[in-house]
């Protein structure tokens, strides 16, 4: 199997505490892979590292082959990751379309003098843009939310809107932070069934952290788990299920469902 | 809806007109002077908008820009004799590297800290002019600045001059309007917004905030070259940072990150202190608690950006229906 992301023995350290120790993991192409942990066991800080928010303090994050420690945020959405955030940082007063247009790179790559004295080349790459959003827009199923500005939809729409806006720069990999979080169980099973399309039939590689193991178990081929910033342990559902540290550091304390 | 744009269409279209023929209407040569100054203020408060209201990076020091398009214009004219339309166009480039240099040491500022590097460049800018006596005669200023000609037609009354302004700020309203509704202008409200979660969708923050301050800086370069040739009289006394702060309240007062907002604000606050001129002495305090009662009453200003047209990517482009988009 090729491996479309890999992470070297990745640490982070904000002053004493260290926040992410020595990682190492690697995502598979085609594969769902979760990465599950008590809270404050550094998945975030982990994400915040992949898309260049943070810089390791020592270690290599390589993706499709390639070295990525030294590219900034916006160059390594360029190189296809892209990303939600855990609390939604949507633009507010933008409508559902602007959010999802402004991240396509057709429309994000403008340059000053064609975007005011552009006529028909202009309009005719517009109208693709356009299409191309209002179609990632019908995948979400927002199709009939276009006009709506991004902050009155409700919760559990501002969060597809975050999906479709990361599906709207073109990725090849996908890094969804909590997408579930504060969404009740038909929105879950919508989304189950909305991550499996994008990992199928648009062949993404999706990288996602959540506190739902019911979700967690169901959804994904592989599990990661972290605790204190390091990893304790990788598997499948029953291999995690089973295993004596991640009991331990987080079953341990209580049934499957109480970070809920 | 079709009836609704074409009766929004019409309605420019006359007052395209109107304004087009006022000169015609409006004998008096103060009024004439009134208009000009709204004109020349609509350029101003445009271009901070596109720094401040779009882009979000707060600016106290726009009057240095307008005072360096001016001097640029004024000692081109004076040292090198070059025609106004030259002086013109390299007052707003001139003006424009001012920008990307000021904007250079402010992208690690944010908000408050930002807004006192500008206060202090506006001031070192204004001292330049005051004590590099050798280029500007400091304080004494630059008179004598020669009016535009085309061909042998010298602007000798305040009618060219009305129609000079009336096109340039035509044009700006026209550029900021495309820009802003464009994949740049998206670009600086998502910085504006959220910069974290404008890097996360592949916008590189820096070059938004260099661009906007440039584009803001070669527009009130446009405005100052235009003022130095209309009063044919520059000093440092025109750019002071109460000039900087009037500009920034017809942005705040018209609506932030609106381009009719910056428009009715700069008209009026243009016109109010002119009609309070018979109060002499008390007529700023008035001005003054206009203002205090604006922003409790009315924070958003006479036209936030709240009123920004939904979707406005498509608008503009032919063959795509945006009927249903047009809306407030």
């Amino acid at each position: 199997m090729k491996k479309i992301l890999e992470v070297d023995n990745v640490s982070i350290s904000f002053g004493g505490l260290l926040a992410v120790n020595q990682v190492s993991l690697h995502q598979n192409k085609g594969e769902i892979l979760a990465l599950i942990g008590p809270n404050g066991a550094g998945k975030t800080t982990l994400f915040n590292l992949l898309t260049g928010v943070y810089q390791p303090t020592s270690g290599k994050i390589i993706f499709a082959g390639e070295e990525i420690n030294h590219y900034k945020p916006h160059e390594r959405v360029k190189k296809g990751i892209a990303r939600t955030f855990q609390n939604i940082r949507l633009f507010p007063t933008m409508t559902v379309l602007e959010n999802v247009l402004i991240a396509h790179p057709d429309c994000n790559s403008e340059t000053v003098i064609p975007a005011v004295f552009g006529r028909k080349k202009l309009a005719q790459r517009r109208r693709t843009v356009v299409e191309e959003c209002e179609e990632i827009l019908s995948i979400v199923g927002l199709q009939d939310k276009l006009e709506e500005l991004a902050t009155n939809l409700p919760y559990g729409k501002q969060r597809l809107l975050e999906i479709a806006r990361a599906l709207a720069t073109k990725p090849s990999l996908l890094l969804l932070d909590e997408p579930g979080a504060g969404m009740n169980s038909v929105e879950k099973e919508e989304l189950t069934n909305l991550i499996y399309y994008i990992s199928r039939e648009m062949e993404k590689d999706v990288l996602l952290i959540e506190h739902d193991m019911k979700f967690v178990m169901n959804i994904s081929e592989r599990i990661i788990v972290l605790d204190h910033g390091e990893k304790i342990a990788e598997g499948n559902a029953q291999e995690i299920q089973s295993n004596p540290k991640v009991i331990e550091a987080y079953l341990g304390r209580g049934n499957f469902d109480d970070e809920e | 809806m079709i009836q609704l744009k074409l009766s929004k269409n019409i309605l420019k279209l006359i007052g395209a007109v109107v304004l087009l023929l006022l000169p015609l209407l409006v004998t008096n040569s103060y009024f004439i002077h009134i208009f000009i100054s709204i004109g020349l203020y609509i350029i101003l408060s445009l271009s901070l908008n596109l720094v401040t209201g779009f882009t979000g990076q707060l600016a106290l020091g726009h009057a240095a820009f307008y005072g360096i398009g001016a001097y640029t214009s004024a000692l081109l004219l004076l040292r090198f004799n070059v025609s106004y339309w030259l002086a013109l166009v390299l007052s707003a480039v001139i003006t424009g590297i001012f920008g990307f240099l000021l904007g250079l040491p402010a992208l690690r500022l944010k908000g408050d800290y930002l807004g006192i590097v500008t206060l202090g460049f506006g001031e070192i800018v204004r001292l330049v002019f005051v004590n590099w006596y050798s280029l500007t005669r400091g304080p004494l200023g630059l008179p004598g600045i020669p009016a535009p000609k085309i061909g042998p037609y010298i602007f000798d009354s305040r009618i060219p001059f009305y129609y000079l302004i009336f096109g340039l700020a035509a044009f700006t309203v026209f550029f900021m309007h495309r820009l802003v509704n464009s994949g740049v202008g998206m670009a600086m409200i998502t910085v504006k917004e959220d910069e974290i979660a404008a890097e996360s969708i592949g916008i590189y923050p820096i070059k938004y905030k260099l661009l906007a301050f440039s584009l803001g800086a070669a527009f009130a370069g446009i405005a100052g070259s235009f003022y130095a040739s209309y009063i044919s009289f520059i000093s440092p006394d025109t750019f002071l940072y109460m000039d900087s702060v009037t500009i920034l309240a017809m942005v705040v007062l018209g609506g932030l990150g609106s381009i009719p907002g910056s428009i009715i604000g700069a008209t009026v606050l243009v016109i109010v202190p002119e009609l309070l001129r018979f109060m002499t002495n008390y007529r700023m305090l008035l001005y003054g608690a206009l203002m205090v009662f604006m922003m409790i009453y009315r924070p958003q200003g006479f036209w936030g950006a709240n009123k920004r047209v939904r979707n406005s990517y498509k608008i503009g482009i032919r063959g795509v229906s945006n009927e249903k988009d047009i809306r407030g």
